[in-house]
């Protein structure tokens, strides 16, 4: 099976591995840093599920093809809490407004919901709403999920 | 002020913060040493003989590890009509048929090897309409029964019939009748975590079946005896629960894929894994049962009920699992909502050459329910009343027993009804045909426990140690809704601790007790009540030892002091205060004397008791730990079908403003109240949780969503063709929670996961009659159905 070698930074430090081309990012992710955050709800980009933040910018995983991943810098939920093992705002407006109940999408909408606030950092309801419009829950009809985004947002310190 | 320290708070969920930092474990991450991973061959048929199966090749791949067909494996028959085999031998009935499996060293080889299977079929005639499947010339589904006798019809020998009173003495009371024809379809229940399952055996043939489950202990006995019916006597069975990634009722049953697994773990004795891609989970999941109807009901000039008639059909596909059952909850809002003298419902299963259906959140309400609101709307409008109005005079009242013999203890089943009325101002905008309407209905659900089984039981254990932590063993499960919290704030409350104090071990069938299953909707309402029982049991056991051991404590603290303080006077401390554990109470972990909460050595640290007690150097050392096993008073349905199955009932009004585009057919949901009977908020959050997430999969249900299935193949499964709502369809659901504490509720409460579906689909359904005249009795009512009637419509009327 054809390998490709890669390099690029994962939640701050630097990496190489060597796998199949035919790999995706999530797969990587998983496999080769058990980094279990990031799900696969459907595998074909059209859940969310998967998301992380590469060089910014929020993408679905399962579809990122590994040899793309070359030089840039990629964030996965176990990359955004504090050094002190401190909760991240979202991940504490999450569990505090029941934005999380099964969880299986939990890992990806608030990385997509990172995503945004970092690029704008005041959202309206509706630019929360398209910024996890790609991230399907089937738990939580979005409610309590909008709202902790609004929340970590009035809330935050600083950067995200 | 409310008496309670936690129940009744928004305690957030911080007991799972496993979640939102990527570390808690699903079946999608759990790996054990050596797993293997497993793959299915599904039929390429809907009906066929198979003539030859040539595995060859996929054994010889790389990586392969077992391969197994029909013949492979013993002939044993599961599921609930016992009507299936594991891995199909002779015939495919339907296109999820297993028909062979396979375990290699990664997914991938697995799939792989699928594709070298080589299956020759011979196609046989097949049946895809239930009405079509029960004439007499129809395709055979199954040739024999379970028992081996031939079998002559595809009609399920699972009659459900219910009557009660007189339906020909309630026509004649009937000033007016409504006659509708309703129909809903399959849908998929979409957990955004796929199903899957880790099957591994020791040597001595104990398997341990890692499985999403809801239901451990039912679960375990299924594979007991499978393994029993195998050969396989005496094996014995753990079921432990991942983290669930979502259930909605597709994990009531055990499914094939877990049997599959059982036997690849089997073969080749080691850790297999199945995991289903999402394409999977469409195809290969038991979705919600769809039903036809023929809905009859009539009302005196008053408007009271005088009769309601129904007939159900339902297409039970290919083999028998809970869709089958659903009418025993459909016979509930049939039977009893609204008080209606004079009620009967016939329920006939059809076998098809169709996938076969399963449960789904609210099991047949919301199918019965949009019959029966849909029927109300229709027979308000024969009786020119005011269809809000129709509902008040038919309400259900406490105290009463409905002809199904459900016991109704509380229910504010009016207030709901005037809260959404007022909220979505009923008066001023209904009845205007301009585009614009509203539209409402109720529901009632059971919300004390469902005895399905002769046991309906739920077992706690809540063990406290020295430190003063609380770890509860609780046989339920949590699929997301939160259970950890509010059993925590339960325990915490009724032991006198902090809810921070609690951890809570679920889903283990060798750690916990027995229970019936995380179902109907049950847990909030079974695990509090034995909570309480359990909690009870551990708080004597403290208090006692506090009774022995805090004389002691107090002295030695203040010998301390003195030895100390030189200065320091021995105070003249009254014993008795403390004499017996009827004196002491415990709150916020703090134990103390009931007629001095506050006294300067009698208030102390639970774990200094604790402690103490636990190491006494005599032989009189004790551990605090209390058990409880609750089973419900309730009854099962008997032979005619009656019987109060639950404690208590939830009730529940949704009113809904809709927006009609009379150009597209489109629906747009403008505002939806949904007030709701929860007896009283464990956690208000989480009950607006529950309520949001299950209105939003009910305007799903009523609106966009369905699995199209042509020729018994599902042609949508995807989420590009599936339609479930994303977050840029608003729907403005407010839910407005009324309290009323039921005497049977721990604390008040009343189950609240599955009753905020059941009412969506038909209030929608009667707002958009209210917006543009036209009755849309079959779900989804997507934009097509809306124009084509629109359309017939105007042709009446040109
Ligand atoms: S798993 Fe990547 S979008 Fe669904
Ligand atoms: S919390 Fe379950 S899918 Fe979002």
């Amino acid at each position: 099976m054809e390998k490709v070698s890669v390099s690029f930074t994962l939640n701050g430090e630097p990496v190489t591995i060597e796998v199949p081309t035919t790999w995706n990012l999530l797969k990587v992710l998983r496999e080769c840093f058990e980094l279990n955050g990031a799900k696969e709800g459907c595998g074909v980009g059209e859940c969310g599920c998967c998301t992380v933040i590469v060089d910014g910018d929020a993408v679905n995983s399962c579809i990122y093809p590994i040899p793309e991943i070359e030089g840039r810098s990629v964030l996965s939920v176990e990359g955004i809490s504090g050094t002190d093992g401190g909760l991240h705002p979202l991940q504490k407006a999450f569990l505090e407004n029941n934005a999380v109940q099964c969880g299986f999408c939990t890992s990806g909408m608030i990385m997509s919901a990172k995503a945004l606030l970092d690029k704008n950092p005041e959202p309206t309801e509706d630019e929360i709403r398209t910024g996890i419009s790609g991230n399907f829950c089937r738990c939580t009809g979005y409610v309590q999920i909008v709202e902790a985004i609004e929340m970590a947002a009035k809330n935050k310190e600083g950067n995200f | 002020m409310s008496e309670y320290l936690y129940v009744g708070k928004s305690t957030p969920r911080t007991i799972e913060t496993d979640k939102v930092t990527g570390r808690a474990v699903y079946i999608s991450d759990l790996r054990r040493p050596g797993m293997l991973f497993g793959k299915i061959l599904y039929s390429r048929y809907a009906h066929a003989k198979i003539k030859g199966i040539d595995t060859s090749k996929a054994e010889k791949l790389q990586g392969v590890r077992a391969v197994l067909t029909g013949r492979d494996i013993p002939e044993v028959r599961v599921g609930f009509l016992k009507d299936q085999t594991v891995l199909k031998k002779d015939v495919v009935r339907q296109f999820r048929d297993e028909v062979a499996a396979v375990a290699a060293t990664s997914p991938e080889i697995a799939e792989e090897a699928l594709g070298l299977i080589e299956v020759e079929y011979e196609e046989l005639p097949a049946v895809f309409d239930p009405i079509e499947a029960m004439k007499e010339d129809a395709p055979l589904v199954h040739e024999i029964d379970a028992r081996g006798r031939p079998v002559r019809s595809n009609i399920l020998p699972l009659p459900w019939k219910f009557s009660a009173g007189d339906i020909e003495q309630g026509r004649k009371d009937s000033a007016y009748i409504a006659k509708d024809n309703v129909r809903t379809t399959w849908v998929n229940q979409c957990c955004m975590g796929t199903s899957g399952c880790v099957a591994e055996f020791d040597m001595n043939n104990n398997l341990t079946l890692y499985s999403q489950t809801n239901v451990p202990f039912l679960g375990k006995q299924r594979i007991v005896e499978y393994l029993r019916n195998i050969g396989l006597k005496g094996s014995r069975v753990r079921v432990v629960n991942p983290i669930v990634g979502g259930s909605f009722g597709t994990k009531l049953d055990t499914d094939i894929y877990e049997f599959i697994a059982v036997q690849l773990a089997l073969r080749t004795r080691k850790p297999v894994k199945i995991l289903f891609t999402r394409e999977e989970e469409f195809r290969a999941l038991p979705p919600r049962q769809p039903a036809i109807f023929e809905i009859e009901q009539g009302c005196d000039k008053e408007g009271k009920l005088t009769f309601r008639k129904v007939e159900a059909i339902l297409d039970n596909g290919a083999y028998t699992s809970w869709g089958a059952t659903t009418p025993s909850v459909m016979m509930m809002p049939i039977s009893s909502l609204y008080r209606v003298p004079n009620v009967s419902f016939n329920a006939t299963c059809v076998y098809t050459n169709n996938i076969y259906c399963q449960a789904m959140r609210g099991y047949g309400n919301p199918q019965a329910t949009f019959a029966v609101e849909t029927s109300m709307d229709s027979l308000a409008e024969e009786a020119g009343i005011d269809p809000a109005e129709l509902r008040l005079i038919n309400c259900n009242k406490p105290g009463e027993l409905t002809p199904m013999r459900l016991k109704i203890t509380t229910c504010p089943l009016d207030r709901c009804i005037k809260t959404v009325q007022e909220k979505i101002n009923w008066k001023e905008k209904r009845g205007k045909r301009n585009g614009r309407g509203i539209g409402m209905a109720s529901l009632i659900h059971v919300a004390g426990g469902a005895r399905v089984y002769k046991s309906d039981g739920h077992g706690i254990m809540v063990k406290v140690d020295q430190n003063g932590n609380v770890d509860v063993l609780e046989s339920g499960t949590d699929q997301g809704q939160g259970s950890p919290t509010v059993i925590s704030q339960m325990v915490a409350e009724a032991l006198g601790f902090r809810p921070e104090d609690v951890s809570i071990t679920l889903g283990d069938t060798a750690l916990c007790l027995w229970d019936a299953g995380t179902h109907a909707s049950r847990h909030t309402f079974m695990a509090g009540n034995a909570a309480i029982r359990a909690c009870d049991k551990a708080k004597k056991q403290i208090l006692e030892m506090a009774v022995e051991h805090m004389p002691e404590i107090v002295e030695y603290k203040l010998k301390r002091k003195e030895r100390k303080d030189p200065d320091f006077q021995m105070p003249d401390l009254d014993y008795s205060l403390i004499s017996e554990p009827d004196k002491l109470d415990i709150k916020d972990r703090y134990i103390f004397p009931k007629n001095q909460p506050e006294h300067p050595y009698f208030r102390m640290e639970v774990s200094e008791v604790l402690t103490r007690g636990l190491h006494v150097g005599t032989g009189e050392s004790k551990v605090v730990v209390g058990e409880a096993f609750y089973d419900p008073p309730t009854e099962m349905l008997d032979r005619e079908m009656k019987g109060n199955y639950s404690c208590t009932y939830a009730f529940g009004t949704t009113a809904v403003e809709v927006e009609v585009d009379r150009e597209t057919g489109e629906v747009k949901i403008l505002n939806l109240f949904a007030a709701h009977d929860v007896g009283r908020a464990m956690n208000p959050t989480l009950v607006k949780g529950q309520i949001y997430g299950a209105a939003y999969m009910g305007v799903g249900y009523g609106l966009t969503e369905q699995l199209q299935l042509r020729n018994g193949r599902v042609m949508n499964p995807n989420f590009r063709d599936y339609k479930m709502l994303t977050a840029k369809d608003v729907v403005p659901v407010v839910p407005l929670v009324i309290e009323e504490p039921d005497a049977d509720g721990p604390f008040g409460a009343k189950g609240i996961g599955e009753p905020g579906l059941v009412p969506t689909a038909p209030a929608i359904a009667n707002a958009i009659y209210d917006a543009i005249g036209v009755r849309i009795t079959d779900l989804p009512i997507t934009a097509e159905k809306v124009l084509v009637a629109l359309k017939k419509k105007a042709g009446e009327q040109s």
